[in-house]
């Protein structure tokens, strides 16, 4: 093709290493992994129990291989399970904090000192295997608001994480999600109390940062009666040759009337323009409307990853709730993402929403997988489908598999597709207005994603727009 | 005037689009406070002329020069044509999903404000100097909380592209069918805009197929284009014995 593809790539901006030095554990996985993991994170019995058996469930399974992507085979006893940098034994103020972690943080646009934090956004900042800071804790607190770390709610408030743990994902839900199951090392944990308008986004925001090592985190957010928290995951991670694996966890609860709103912008290393390197990121995200009413929204942006494999969903139980899926994803270069989502309606007058947006430009393979299930009991579900991809250049593909599956006639379902293809006319025309190639690729982009970008709490709203900038940079002339 | 340096001067311009020649040496001059129309059947290269004017990348310019106002014009990116004054109102603008009309406009407004050495304008600065351009134009705002020419009308499409020549003040707008596809009353609007823009310091060429639109546009030169060159050049009145008697004996007369 002639100036479309042409310009060169724009390097990863988030490549650095953090020269730390980290403990880990010798690579490889078995129970005695599991019970060092959990022996580090001084964890009670219950956790143990419920890690090994995840572990002997996730033995009898096979790597799924249905995903539309390929790579080469994972060698899972060459992985190093958990990693931390070395500290002080507990943390009890940012002053004890390495000031490298704090500077790694800052320099990711993260600040975490008092002074610098940013304003309205309470962040859980993960290092490698474990939370480094969490600010604003004592904010949060005053209003009954548990924000903390995996680890640290464990140990807190054991009866919680008890509870809900594995209640909407559980440990045999699939490959990937057995493995977290056995050796998550941290991630966060946020529990909204009866009646409580968080008033702060919560953020979490992961970094791998050692070599060789996966990171496996889990989340958990509880939002009882009538709450509402609104929470924004970012990640990155250095420039390395070999790839690394990502295998997450994400369980949402909503009670009566209560409302989450996740939100993602994923943007782990995506490997070269060759392919090598980058982040496999396996990741099985699920949010339960438990109660009426209630309302789950899934946000995600992902630009990074040089594999992605993650459909984050709803089970509408509670009658009239509402769950939501607004996605944008894109694969440049060599990248592969199969991502949709999933909605279970299982309640009355459930309703769901599905936009999703693909991006592939370079030799990029984007697939959007959806699944949405009306049962039986499920009388006046809705769901609106809206699956649109934009294809840059020729060498990519964007594939869509659509799964519906209606067991109640009342149902009613809508489904639109299309795909549109950047054109040389649409960036001629720009710039005979004045702008140059590279501004008139992202303006049609966002126009593109707009719809998705204004669900996104507004100070991430501006950091997506500009990553998108950054991942597409070098796409087209 | 005459002796001073053209805004515009094309010196034998070929060029071809995969492969094929379209344009087989143009000549044409174009001083400021002009309106050259050019004329001629389909297939003729109007159209073709029009885009290597504005640099798009799928023509390429075998042979011949391009100045414009002292530059090589043929040497200059699309988008640095575009600050530099050169204006081409599309025979089918194209539509940006998602994008408004206004941030749009603004967008472009400030890329050559920026060329020009002006300050950029915020969003309600913008909205003035908007207000004031619908106004000398007699349109509205209607268009502008609209996505880009997204599901536009025909007559839409075409008031949106002058109200951008309006807001962008070009030096050389060229009009490529601007007429194409509209009916009496939208045309009426559209061509009564640009006679309002006309302006000693600013030129226009009106590339068309038939003279209605030069009913409102009055231009200073007529020229009748065929198999890629100027075959006959005239005054205003060549376009009413064109629309009268049809381009064959223009062929017919140039084959001679």
């Amino acid at each position: 093709m002639t100036s479309i593809e042409a310009q060169v790539l724009q390097p990863y901006k988030y490549g650095f290493v953090t020269d730390i030095e980290s403990e880990v554990v010798p690579a490889g996985l078995n129970e005695d992994i599991i019970r060092l993991i959990s022996a580090k994170k001084r964890e009670p019995a219950f956790m143990l129990e419920w890690r090994l058996k995840a572990y002997r469930h996730w033995i009898t399974l096979t790597e799924p291989t249905w995903a539309n992507v390929k790579h080469a085979p994972i060698d899972y006893q060459a992985i190093v399970y958990y990693a931390a940098p070395k500290q002080a034994k507990s943390l009890d103020s940012l002053e004890q904090v390495d000031p490298k972690l704090l500077e790694t943080f800052e320099k990711l646009g993260i600040p975490l000192a008092e002074q610098k934090r940013l304003a309205g956004v309470a962040v859980d900042a993960v290092f490698d295997s474990v939370s480094v800071a969490t600010t604003f804790k004592e904010t949060l607190a005053q209003q009954g608001i548990i924000f903390c770390s995996f680890s640290e709610a464990v140990r807190e408030h054991p009866e919680l994480v008890e509870r809900y743990l594995g209640s909407v994902v559980p440990y045999t839900d699939n490959y990937f999600a057995a493995l977290n199951s056995a050796v998550f090392s941290d991630g966060s944990f946020a529990y909204i109390p009866k009646g409580v308008r968080c008033p702060l986004e919560l953020s979490t925001y992961f970094r791998i940062n050692a070599a060789a090592s996966g990171q496996f985190e889990r989340t958990l957010i509880v939002a009882e009666e009538g709450s509402y928290v609104s929470y924004l995951e970012g990640c990155s991670a250095p420039i390395r040759d070999a790839n690394q694996l990502h295998a997450a966890v994400v369980e949402l609860v909503a009670l009566d009337d209560a409302q989450i709103k996740y939100s993602t912008v994923q943007n782990w290393y995506p490997g070269d323009e060759e392919g090598r390197g980058g982040i496999y990121n396996f990741v099985t995200k699920r949010g339960k409307c438990a109660g009426r009413n209630s309302k789950i929204s899934w946000t995600q942006v992902e630009t990074g990853s040089a594999i992605t494999w993650k459909y984050p969903g709803c089970i509408l139980q509670g009658d009239n709730s509402i769950g939501e899926f607004y996605s944008v994803a894109v694969t440049n270069h060599r990248q592969q993402a199969d991502t949709g989502t999933k909605m279970i309606h299982i309640g009355k007058n459930t309703r769901s929403t599905i936009v999703s947006k693909g991006i592939s430009a370079g030799h990029g393979q984007n697939t959007y997988r959806g699944q949405v299930k009306i049962l039986k009991g499920a009388t006046g579900a809705r769901n609106y489908s809206q699956c649109d991809s934009m294809l840059i250049g020729d060498q990519c593909g964007a594939h869509t598999f659509p799964y519906i599956d209606v067991r109640n006639s009342t149902a009613i379902m809508e489904h639109e597709a299309s795909t549109s293809k950047i054109g040389e006319d649409q960036i001629f025309y720009c710039r005979q207005r004045g702008l140059a190639a590279e501004d008139a690729t992202s303006m049609i982009v966002n126009g593109f994603c707009k719809e998705v970008f204004r669900e996104l709490p507004m100070e991430f709203a501006v950091e997506a727009q500009r990553l998108l900038g950054i991942s597409l940079e070098g796409s087209v002339g | 005037m005459s002796g001073a340096t053209p805004m515009l001067e094309i010196r034998d311009l070929h060029a071809s689009v995969e492969g094929r020649e379209i344009l087989r040496g143009i000549d044409l001059v174009v001083r400021a406070g002009e309106v050259h129309a050019i004329m001629g059947p389909n297939g003729s290269g109007k159209s073709t002329l029009a885009q290597v004017l504005a640099g798009h990348p799928a023509y390429t310019v075998t042979a011949g020069s391009v100045r414009y106002e002292g530059q090589d014009l043929l040497e200059m990116d699309p988008e640095e044509r575009a600050r530099a004054g050169v204006f081409l109102a599309f025979q089918y603008p194209v539509a940006i999903r998602g994008i408004t009309n206004a941030y749009f406009l603004r967008s472009a407004l400030n890329a050559v404000r920026k060329h020009r050495g002006l300050p950029e304008l915020d969003p309600l600065e913008f909205m003035d100097l908007l207000a004031d351009k619908l106004k000398a134009i007699d349109s509205d705002d209607s268009l502008m909380s609209r996505p880009v020419n997204d599901g536009f009308s025909g007559g839409e499409k075409k008031r949106n592209e002058i109200l951008q020549m309006a807001v962008l003040e070009p030096k050389l707008a060229v009009l490529d069918e601007t007429d194409s596809g509209l009916d009496i009353d939208a045309l009426r609007t559209v061509a009564g805009a640009v006679d309002k823009l006309r302006r000693p310091d600013n030129a226009t060429i009106v590339v068309t197929h038939y003279q209605r639109i030069l009913n409102y546009i009055t231009p200073d030169h007529v020229h009748v284009l065929s198999g890629g060159r100027i075959v006959l050049s005239g005054g205003k009145e060549l376009a009413l014995e064109l629309e009268a008697r049809g381009y064959d004996w223009v062929r017919a007369e140039a084959a001679v």
